[in-house]
């Protein structure tokens, strides 16, 4: 028995001027109990699309979304066993933190000695115990993101699904609430649906990402698959900064291929996926790039280029290096103290040296 | 002196000359006038108006049940037409509410233009002459008018009915000169509602009457309270309506008061009446303003 079950799922909107847009395309997903599901996407794929349709909110054109095998079509929002964090939190202003959270409880009328119970013990859970008397605008962007938690957590719900709710937060608060908000999945064990463009945020939290673009699902994987090995170009880029050259298989000798691109530059990579005179796309993450060779029983590739900028980011030295007729390849040098000496300048020549089980191979787009 | 204490100090005179002007006003036009009448309010009734100055409590008396016992009379009609008064004040605010509540979601959720030009029919009213308005109604309710021409040829009643000069067509009236006041507090209200909190009721299970109840009512009683208190403020004190489309069976307390000052010339009587019903809307107003403060204070305006 499948979980939450998504079946090529359609959703057109119209715009203003009388166009189309596909929301959703042919989306079919499944969640899994108790996993923690991101939904990793740039604004306008449908991601949050997906999200509302699933919350009830909107409805499929097209397709069906099951819970266990039951069908989900024509039952309101208010019916689904799925509770939704928003992203501008949506506290009521006029009720205090504790009636806020029982807001749930109250409208389903549950007992006041369980339900005073229950309130506690959530914003106990969520770390903020002793604040049910306060009214919603006493408290920071935090501690509001942490009631809207409690609020949805207080219901137990089936599926807890998650709209970009740590947007509105500053950097040092939200990687502090992507630890807890996985650890708080871990403790419950209630699936999360988490819905963001942020892919560090992604990475860092999720059991699995589906990275969504242009209203269809591209990979859906564990964040190191989507990492390591994307499905195609998009994710390569979206997920992290990746260096894609086009080329031609043009060797192969056991699995290493020896692939000619398209500024005829002889390169390696390991696959056997690939043959003799298949076009591919050769993938290499810039913190694959090495300015010295590395040990390694394959011999490594190297690719000679000039110095086009240097960005100094703190813990890297982000190289642009020219690598002839145009084209450019992202280098990250790891930078330790004290190498100001050793400054890479503009215009400098280097070779990079990469290993061949680095590279990821995908089929080239229209090959 | 700091830099921070002249800013200051330049503030509060700015301060002070914008308000300049309609303080000068208020003062003269309102509060001088307000207290004669406080003053005229206890004094003896002239005998061919104006007063004379001697102290006499009676005039309040005479409504409120301790009359001079050697010629004048306790008359209960003076707090009947009162309570008549406050019945169809009442009535009013009700009959505003429940057309302009609707109206209000009904129009927030229109877009540009057509918004613009549904806020412009409610204030179109405006335009025309109140006297005229009031009149077109007189012609729409007597026997002979629209209403029971329309049902009598329609055959649902055989002899016309007494629709003018009762509260109702009373009521009617003002509903219909009130709506406006009624209807922009609460589409300022309503126009700022949060929709993403009614899907946040949605979500945690509340149907739909639920969320009305739980979260549109209260986060909409500002403005709704705001719009009762300036309807029911001239509902309460009008005499136009009442003196046409109540004539003479429908009495309120505006029409003794306009009585008082123009035909009987008993000022005394009439700045009694008045300042009755002044107290009873400060009343009313600052128990308004008191919520508002604690609805304020939880962040809800």
């Amino acid at each position: 028995m499948s979980f939450l079950k998504i079946t090529s799922a359609y959703k057109t909107y119209k715009t203003p001027e009388g166009g189309l847009i596909h929301a959703l395309d042919d989306v079919s997903l499944n969640v899994r109990n108790n996993e923690f599901l991101t939904l990793l996407g740039p604004s306008g794929c449908g991601k949050t699309t997906l999200l509302k349709c699933i919350a009830g909110f909107e409805d499929i054109d097209a397709g069906e979304i099951t819970l266990e095998d039951q069908s989900l079509k024509g039952v309101p929002a208010h019916r689904r066993p799925f509770n939704t964090v928003f992203q501008s939190y949506a506290l009521f202003p006029h009720l205090s933190i504790s009636d806020n959270v029982g807001y749930g409880l109250d409208v389903a009328r549950v007992a006041k000695k369980e339900r005073n119970q229950r309130v506690e013990e959530t914003l106990e859970l969520v770390g903020l115990g002793g604040f049910g008397n306060r009214e919603p605008n006493q408290l920071s962007g935090g501690q509001q993101q942490r009631v809207a938690l409690a609020r949805s957590l207080v219901l137990k719900p089936r599926v807890l699904l998650l709209d970009e709710p740590l947007s509105a937060l500053d950097r040092k608060m939200r990687e502090n609430m992507q630890i807890e908000l996985k650890n708080l999945q871990h403790s419950v064990g209630i699936t999360f649906v988490f819905v963001t463009h942020d892919q560090e945020e992604a990475l860092a939290m999720s059991d699995r990402i589906a990275v969504v673009a242009n209203g269809k699902v591209q990979q859906l994987a564990s964040p190191t698959e989507i990492y390591d090995e994307p499905a195609n170009e998009f994710v390569a880029n979206f997920v992290g900064t990746s260096n894609v050259f086009s080329g031609k298989v043009v060797a192969k000798s056991d699995n290493i291929l020896t692939i000619e691109t398209v500024n005829q530059r002889q390169v390696l990579a390991v696959s056997d996926r690939f043959n003799k005179g298949d076009r591919v796309e050769l993938i290499l993450r810039p913190e694959h790039l090495k300015l010295s060779p590395g040990g390694n029983g394959i011999p490594d590739s190297c690719i000679e280029g000039t110095v086009e900028a240097n960005v100094f980011v703190g813990s890297d030295m982000h190289l642009h290096v020219n690598v002839g007729k145009g084209r450019t390849a992202v280098v990250h040098h790891r930078h330790s103290r004290g190498d100001d000496g050793e400054r890479i300048e503009v215009g400098t020549e280097v070779k990079l040296y990469y290993s061949p089980n680095a590279a990821h191979l995908i089929e080239a787009v229209g090959g | 002196m700091t830099s921070a204490d002249t800013i200051q100090k330049r503030k509060r005179r700015t301060l002070i000359l914008l308000l300049a002007p309609f303080s000068v006003m208020l003062s003269v036009f309102f509060l001088i006038p307000l207290g004669i009448m406080m003053i005229y309010s206890f004094l003896e009734p002239g005998l061919y108006g104006g007063v004379e100055w001697n102290w006499y409590p009676y005039n309040y008396g005479r409504i409120i049940g301790w009359p001079l016992n050697d010629y004048e009379e306790f008359e209960p009609i003076y707090l009947k037409i009162f309570l008549n008064s406050l019945q169809i004040a009442i009535m009013t605010v009700i009959g505003t509410f429940l057309l302009c509540y609707p109206a209000a979601f009904w129009v927030s959720r229109m877009k540009g233009a057509k918004k613009n030009f549904a806020l412009f029919l409610i204030t179109l009213p405006f335009f025309a002459n109140l006297l005229v308005r009031i009149y077109a109604w007189l012609l729409l309710l007597r026997p002979t008018g629209f209403f029971n021409t329309v049902l009598q040829s329609a055959g649902l009643i055989i002899e016309p009915l007494d629709l003018l000069f009762t509260n109702f067509s009373v009521i009617i009236g003002m509903v219909y000169i009130l709506t406006p006041f009624m209807f922009l507090p609460i589409y300022a209200n309503v126009e700022k509602l949060d929709y993403s909190l009614v899907r946040a009721s949605q979500d945690l299970g509340a149907n739909p009457l639920q969320t009305f109840r739980r979260v549109i009512l209260p986060l909409t009683a500002p403005g709704i309270i705001g719009g009762s208190v300036i309807v029911f403020i001239p509902a309460l004190g009008n005499f136009i309506v009442p003196s046409f489309l109540g004539g003479s069976k429908v009495q309120m307390t505006g029409n003794l008061i306009e009585r008082s000052f123009l035909q009987s010339r008993d000022w005394p009587f009439g700045a009694a009446l008045a300042l009755l019903i002044m107290a009873s809307v400060v009343a009313l107003v600052v128990f308004q303003l008191s919520r508002q403060a604690k609805a304020e204070s939880r962040g809800v305006s």
